[in-house]
């Protein structure tokens, strides 16, 4: 363990340790010993907290030489990924398998950002902005938090408990999450002012589930939480048994796709803020939601 | 704190070193660095880009104790020595009007630089792309996307078949 000692040479300045190990189990014993030490991966979160005087903690906690973080693979048939997998790996690596995520993780920030900012981050900050996070609620993707006690696993959904709130316990570190490769079309959207480097307005995932007859569907931006669309999934699945559309793969009606977008929007629970309006938020993703359960059918359709 | 690190090419040791310093304020303030510029130390603008063990960051959103042991690439070690002793990507942003106020540079070249190397022939919306984490309130991007057609051409034509 290389353990950076803190020292006086700056006396402006509050003390501050460097916790730095390679050693995944160290790092547990670290933090069960530094409760209050704020985890750092990629830092495009903390670092701006800290730039800018926003909080100065006691202890920080390097997670970025950590081997087993930066790994990911199969597990009982689903995908384990570390909690340190940057965003341009997962593009790069996981984007057949994850492709909701992976077109998540391409609107994130920018080159540099992706190059740093990670999954991990994502769920450890909490934001309802979280571009990553969307896509794994509608994969029911599940956490695994980890302390010198063990290991458990949790729901995103019940991880996330609020804005910038989950559960994660004093003494835990996230270590990975757990998902089902895509087992049809996905599609996520964002709503930005430009094209790159923004925070997201509103976005949408969508899954097709095709081996259980089923679409999920996600808002993000749009809550204190990302939301699942659980109205709006049992309309379409039930739109979907009438028209016999697994079977035919027959385009979805009009009214269908209409009826589905308001069910999204009325799952959404956004405020007024400085990036919109809570009324055009609303309006938003009910045009997203009929245009990415259009993209991901047709995809479906044709493949 | 102690940080020892590689930055371009040289075996560097810094001591003092605030533990809640950014790499950029290291480079900048530690190793008299200061081709990286400072602007808005949230990773908006992209003029502090760096590399960083071969990846193209922004050094404000490392913690500088991340970067120990590690190797770090700055602007200053882009340029290759040749002749004016300039890069090829440098040469075409001045040739190519890509520099006025020449904040925002640093960071352009860095991140063209990095483009280039992946890609030798990039289409406008791959340069698009790639630039997207650079901010320049000067030149409208039109100059400096013509820079970076220029240095792809010339390192794609001057690069072995």
């Amino acid at each position: 363990m290389c353990r950076l000692p803190a020292t006086a040479a700056v006396s402006e300045t509050t003390e501050m340790e460097v916790l730095q190990t390679d050693s995944w189990r160290e790092a547990l014993e670290l933090k069960a010993a530094h409760p209050d030490a704020v985890p750092i991966a990629g830092g495009t979160d903390l670092m701006v907290e800290l730039n800018f005087d926003r909080i100065r903690p006691r202890a920080i906690l390097d997670l970025t030489r950590i081997p087993e973080l930066t790994d990911w693979g199969p597990e009982n048939g689903r995908l384990r990924v570390g909690a340190g997998v940057t965003y341009s790996r997962l593009i790069a690596e996981l984007g057949d398998r994850l492709p909701g995520l992976a077109i998540a993780a391409r609107t994130v920030g920018s080159p540099q950002i992706r190059n740093r900012g990670t999954v991990g981050g994502n769920l450890g900050t909490s934001s309802p902005a979280g571009d990553g996070l969307p896509p794994l609620f509608a994969s029911d993707a599940e956490v695994e938090l980890a302390s010198t006690a063990g290991t458990r696993r949790i729901g995103v959904g019940e991880f996330v408990t609020g804005p910038k709130h989950n559960c994660l316990a004093d003494d835990e570190l996230i270590a990975a999450f757990h998902i089902a490769p895509a087992g049809g079309p996905q599609q996520f959207a964002k709503i930005g002012t430009r094209n790159a480097m923004v925070i997201a307005v509103c976005s949408l995932a969508l899954s097709i589930w095709p081996s259980r007859q089923g679409v999920a569907a996600c808002v993000g931006s749009a809550g204190p939480t990302p939301i699942r669309c659980s109205e709006a999934e049992r309309f379409i699945a039930g739109v979907f048994d009438e028209h016999d559309l697994w079977r035919t793969r027959a385009p979805i009606p009009d009214a269908a796709l209409t009826s589905f977008g308001e069910l999204v929007e009325r799952a959404a629970r956004p405020i007024d803020d400085v990036r919109g309006t809570a009324r055009y938020r609303h309006h938003a993703l009910g045009v997203l939601a009929r245009r990415t359960l259009t993209w991901a059918w047709e995809a479906y359709r044709c493949a | 704190m102690r940080l020892t690190l590689t930055v371009n090419g040289e075996h560097r040791e810094v001591d003092g070193v605030w533990e809640g310093a950014s790499l950029l304020y290291l480079l900048r303030e530690h190793l008299d660095l200061p081709g990286s510029k400072n602007a808005c130390e949230q990773g908006e603008c992209g003029s502090c880009s760096v590399y960083l063990d071969g990846d193209v960051v922004c050094s404000c959103l490392v913690l500088a104790a991340q970067a120990q042991g590690r190797d770090v690439v700055t602007v200053e070690g882009i340029a290759n020595g040749d002749g004016d002793g300039l890069h090829e990507v440098q040469r075409a942003f001045v040739e190519a009007g890509g520099v006025q106020c020449g904040f925002c540079t640093p960071g352009l070249i860095v991140a063209s630089h990095d483009l280039l190397r992946r890609n030798p022939r990039p289409s406008d919306p791959e340069i698009r792309e790639a630039l997207a984490g650079n901010l320049c309130r000067c030149t409208g991007y039109e100059k400096i996307l013509e820079a970076v057609r220029l240095a792809g051409e010339r390192l794609a034509a001057a690069a072995p078949r």
